[in-house]
């Protein structure tokens, strides 16, 4: 009777498991009704690729936690960009080289540590020093001191930078090792925020269960599935949250987390799914927003390779930017996602901050007889062929390479012009691309650090500088830049930038393509709800209910 | 049996050796992982050698597999490039998996050999064609369309279950990805049975069973389902291992953080440590599995003896 009797348990236990998606089911979203401030949202996430200390993430994950749980000396505007005192009571300069820093007195750690001078100076030493091993380490590089703390080779020779002092319980020094006019605006960034000594006494602990300054504190976190934080009741700042809480789930997909979105289990999702761009307007209506971010794609060239950095080159880059057809492309592929762009910045910098409409000019303009003539005249493309290298793990990098292809292959009447080379994985594609192992064009990303023009030129096309892959190199644009870092005059400094992109333009050092835009989605529950420049929901200011 | 049992686990260590060791090449292949760790911008060369330094990736291959495997067997199973230890992910993932492979075997149990036996015993009848025609649609449809379907018909259609499993993902809530995973594997259990009840019910012992005037419902579960069991249980032992590394497709579908979803994350991200930690167990239950189901032989078949 074995068999049966096997039979009738399992039988029970699916029975019994039955029973209890039924009740599984109803879903237990906690959320309080009315429009009172203590009910909490839900919202989609994705596991932070690097342990969540301030000056070692950079990507948009990490950064939303860091940018709910800590405030620093800056805090960038959501809606102009702008970047206006937080913490910091003054920021004084004569020189543009050496800063006072005030403080400004009255804020406090969520664990009820005081916020100091030294909470800023020890946060900075931190994420400088080189046996931290943290990833935007280089963000202080501007610091007098940072060459001992974070040597090119070899060990550390000193422990902390000689270019902070503190002064005084809410003032110290920044002495930078060139002029840097744009230095207090730099401070917004997640990277210079300060840490409570908690950080440094319990590493593990804090990581376990971060402790910041900001209108969020965080309640629990379980890693890989879910963060739960709550109100800052004790919060001084005047951006006290509106809600009472945020719950960040991890997603392993975004088109689980819209299905979930579509069903009421989730509140919010701030990466609607390509495939869903479709529907997004009859399912959502007005609750949906997709608005410029400070990211640009463009098309980067090995200038290393002798083919591609030859008399007549700057005609064939530009007769390539001419054969794409950015407005078709940002239609049909990206359902108007993304913007076509017009110059080597973006939009969301404003006319004041530095973006230029149209700086690009023809040179951005699909026009296929001119493209011809302009690559025939520059001496037709290398080898005859272009390859453009992309990875092909993530994004829908495939779908518009094969697009811009496309396109050239039309404009040049030949099939064979252009062809995508994908690559297997991000790593194996940012190896390739920052050992100079690529062979023709590479697609290249640029998510701005902080809302300044010099953020979106001097990284990417400064002479040896961190993200100059293809190794341009113009000592016009690299004088323009230091002239441009050194002025006191914002405007003026903003003008000399224009004139330096201006060479990036004449010279082609990149093609560019499109602006991106970020997107977000939410349910019935939530009114208020913004993006700002970084593409990030300003959680702080959602409304529940 | 006992000295059986031990042949076979000590036969396990050269599989278990290769196999890692394979892994860990082909994971190596891919090239240099802590260029992928700073986004869009390169890390400065000083921070990229001290994290190689800190993951042993400065030390020729076969002498990080050969501290990999020191640190293996003392517990030891590295770190994540996120700070988490490896054994961590593998605490969080692996019940996960495990809650959703034993309901996928179960429901491949409990209707696959349901099915099987009624259209085994009942071949040619409308019963058994119609069962044979919905296996067969079954078969031919990608897991992903059934899971995406299910999920948007059950969860926001029809609101009767939750599109997403929550992290603590109990077994009420894996009932659907359970079945949407088990889909394609019940189909053969099916026909597997099908095929061999129908073998055996024309055998002997069965003629004589049934002449021996023994009820119908012990002769079909005493001697013919136990005798026709056999290649089924083989090919459900064989699928727990399969179940449990290639979930990826339901397990990324209905939001489950179990082990496809951390293999998925650790090749992307070109994490040794975390890839070849999870290939290594997966290797051990594959192995444990295929030992279970010759155990199995002998309880079903009590001619088959291990010496």
């Amino acid at each position: 009777m074995r068999g049966a009797t096997n039979a009738g348990w399992a039988a029970c236990a699916v029975a019994v498991a039955l029973a209890a998606t039924a009740c599984g089911g109803g879903g237990d979203s906690g959320g309080g009704s009315g429009g009172d401030g203590g009910a909490v949202l839900s919202s989609s996430w994705t596991d932070p690729q690097n342990p969540l200390e301030p000056a070692n993430t950079n990507e948009v994950q990490g950064g939303k936690v860091l940018s709910m749980i800590f405030r620093g000396l800056k805090q960038y505007d959501p809606k102009t960009g702008e970047a206006e005192d937080m913490l910091a009571e003054r920021i004084e300069t004569s020189d543009s080289r050496n800063y006072t820093v005030t403080v400004k007195d009255g804020w406090t750690f969520s664990d009820g540590e005081k916020v100091t001078a030294k909470s800023f100076v020890d946060a900075w030493n931190y994420g400088a020093s080189l046996r931290n091993n943290q990833k935007n380490a280089y963000f202080f590089s501007y610091i007098e001191g940072y060459d001992q703390v974070h040597p090119a080779k070899g060990e550390q020779s000193a422990e902390t930078m000689s270019g902070l002092k503190v002064t005084g319980e809410r003032t110290f020094t920044v002495r930078l090792s060139q002029k840097f006019s744009s230095f207090p605006d730099t401070l917004g960034y997640n990277a210079f925020v300060p840490l409570p000594r908690a950080f440094y006494d319990d590493h593990d602990g804090w990581l376990a269960k971060p402790v910041g300054n900001g209108p969020y504190a965080v309640e629990s976190y379980t890693k890989g599935s879910e963060m739960r934080l709550t109100k800052w009741d004790a919060y001084p700042g005047e951006d006290a949250a509106l809600n009472g809480g945020v719950t960040l789930k991890v997603y392993t997909d975004n088109n689980t987390a819209y299905t979930d979105l579509m069903a009421g289990n989730l509140d919010l999702v701030d990466d609607v799914p390509a495939q869903q761009l479709k529907n997004v307007a009859n399912d959502l209506g007005d609750r949906y927003l997709n608005t410029p971010a400070g990211i640009i794609q463009t098309l980067a060239f090995p200038f290393y390779d002798k083919n591609w950095n030859k008399a007549g080159s700057v005609k064939v880059r530009k007769g390539l930017s001419r054969a794409i057809n950015r407005e078709q492309i940002t239609d049909t592929i990206f359902q108007k996602t993304r913007t076509p762009a017009t110059d080597w910045t973006s939009p969301v910098l404003g006319a004041d901050g530095g973006y230029k409409e149209g700086l690009c000019g023809e040179w951005c303009q699909y026009d296929a007889a001119a493209a011809k003539k302009l690559i025939k005249e520059g001496g037709g493309l290398p080898g005859g062929q272009v390859k453009i290298t992309y990875n092909a793990d993530t994004g829908s990098h495939k779908l518009w390479v094969d697009a811009v292809c496309n396109s050239i292959n039309n404009a040049l009447d030949n099939d064979r012009a252009c062809v995508g080379n994908p690559i297997g994985t991000f790593a194996d594609f940012r190896s390739k691309s920052t050992t100079q192992k690529l062979a023709g064009p590479f697609r290249a990303g640029w998510q701005m650090d902080y809302p300044l023009t010099q953020n979106f030129l001097q990284p990417l096309y400064y002479t040896d500088a961190s993200s100059n892959d293809g190794k341009w190199s113009n000592e016009e644009f690299d004088k323009l830049v230091d002239e441009a870092n050194a002025e006191t005059d914002p405007a003026r400094a903003v003008e000399t930038f224009q004139k330096a992109e201006a060479v990036v333009r004449d010279n082609m050092a990149a093609i560019p393509l499109w602006y991106q835009n970020g997107s977000a989605g939410w349910s019935e529950r939530l009114s208020n709800v913004a993006l700002n420049p970084f593409s990030v929901p300003v959680y702080d200011q959602i409304k529940v209910g | 049996m006992g000295r059986y049992v031990v042949r076979r686990l000590v036969q396990m260590v050269p599989v278990f050796i290769g196999s890692t060791l394979l892994i860990f090449l082909m994971v190596n292949v891919m090239g240099d992982p802590v260029a992928g760790l700073c986004g869009d911008r390169s890390c400065d060369a000083a921070t990229a050698a001290q994290l190689k330094k800190e993951f042993g990736l400065d030390q020729p291959v076969w002498q990080q597999y050969l501290t990999y495997m020191g640190n293996v067997f003392t517990g030891d199973f590295g770190t994540a490039f996120n700070g988490q230890e490896v054994t961590e992910l593998m605490s969080t993932a692996f019940p996960v998996t495990i809650r959703l492979t034993v309901v996928a075997i179960l429901f491949e149990v409990v209707i696959g050999i349901t099915l099987g036996v009624l259209t085994g015993l009942r071949r040619g009848r409308p019963v058994d064609t119609g069962v044979l025609l919905i296996t067969l649609v079954v078969i031919s449809v990608p897991t992903f369309v059934t899971g995406l379907l299910l999920q948007l018909l059950l969860g926001v259609e029809r609101d009767w279950i939750r599109p997403s499993v929550s992290s603590e993902a109990p077994f009420g809530e894996l009932i659907v990805p359970g079945l949407v995973l088990a889909s394609v594997s019940l189909a053969y259990v099916t026909r597997l049975t099908r095929t061999s009840i129908a073998e055996n019910r024309r055998s002997d012992y069965v003629r004589t069973a049934i002449a021996k005037g023994l009820p119908r419902h012990r002769v079909v579960t005493r001697h013919l389902l136990r005798n026709s069991l056999i290649p089924v249980v083989t090919f459900i032992g064989a699928d727990i291992g399969f179940l449990m590394g290639g979930a990826i497709v339901t397990e990324r579908i209905f939001n489950i953080h179990g082990v496809g979803y951390q293999l998925y994350q650790g090749i992307l991200r070109q994490n040794t440590q975390t890839v070849v930690g999870f290939v290594t167990v997966l290797v051990l239950v594959f192995l444990l599995c295929n030992l279970v189901v010759d155990l199995l032989y002998a309880v079903l078949d009590p001619r088959i003896r291990y010496a």
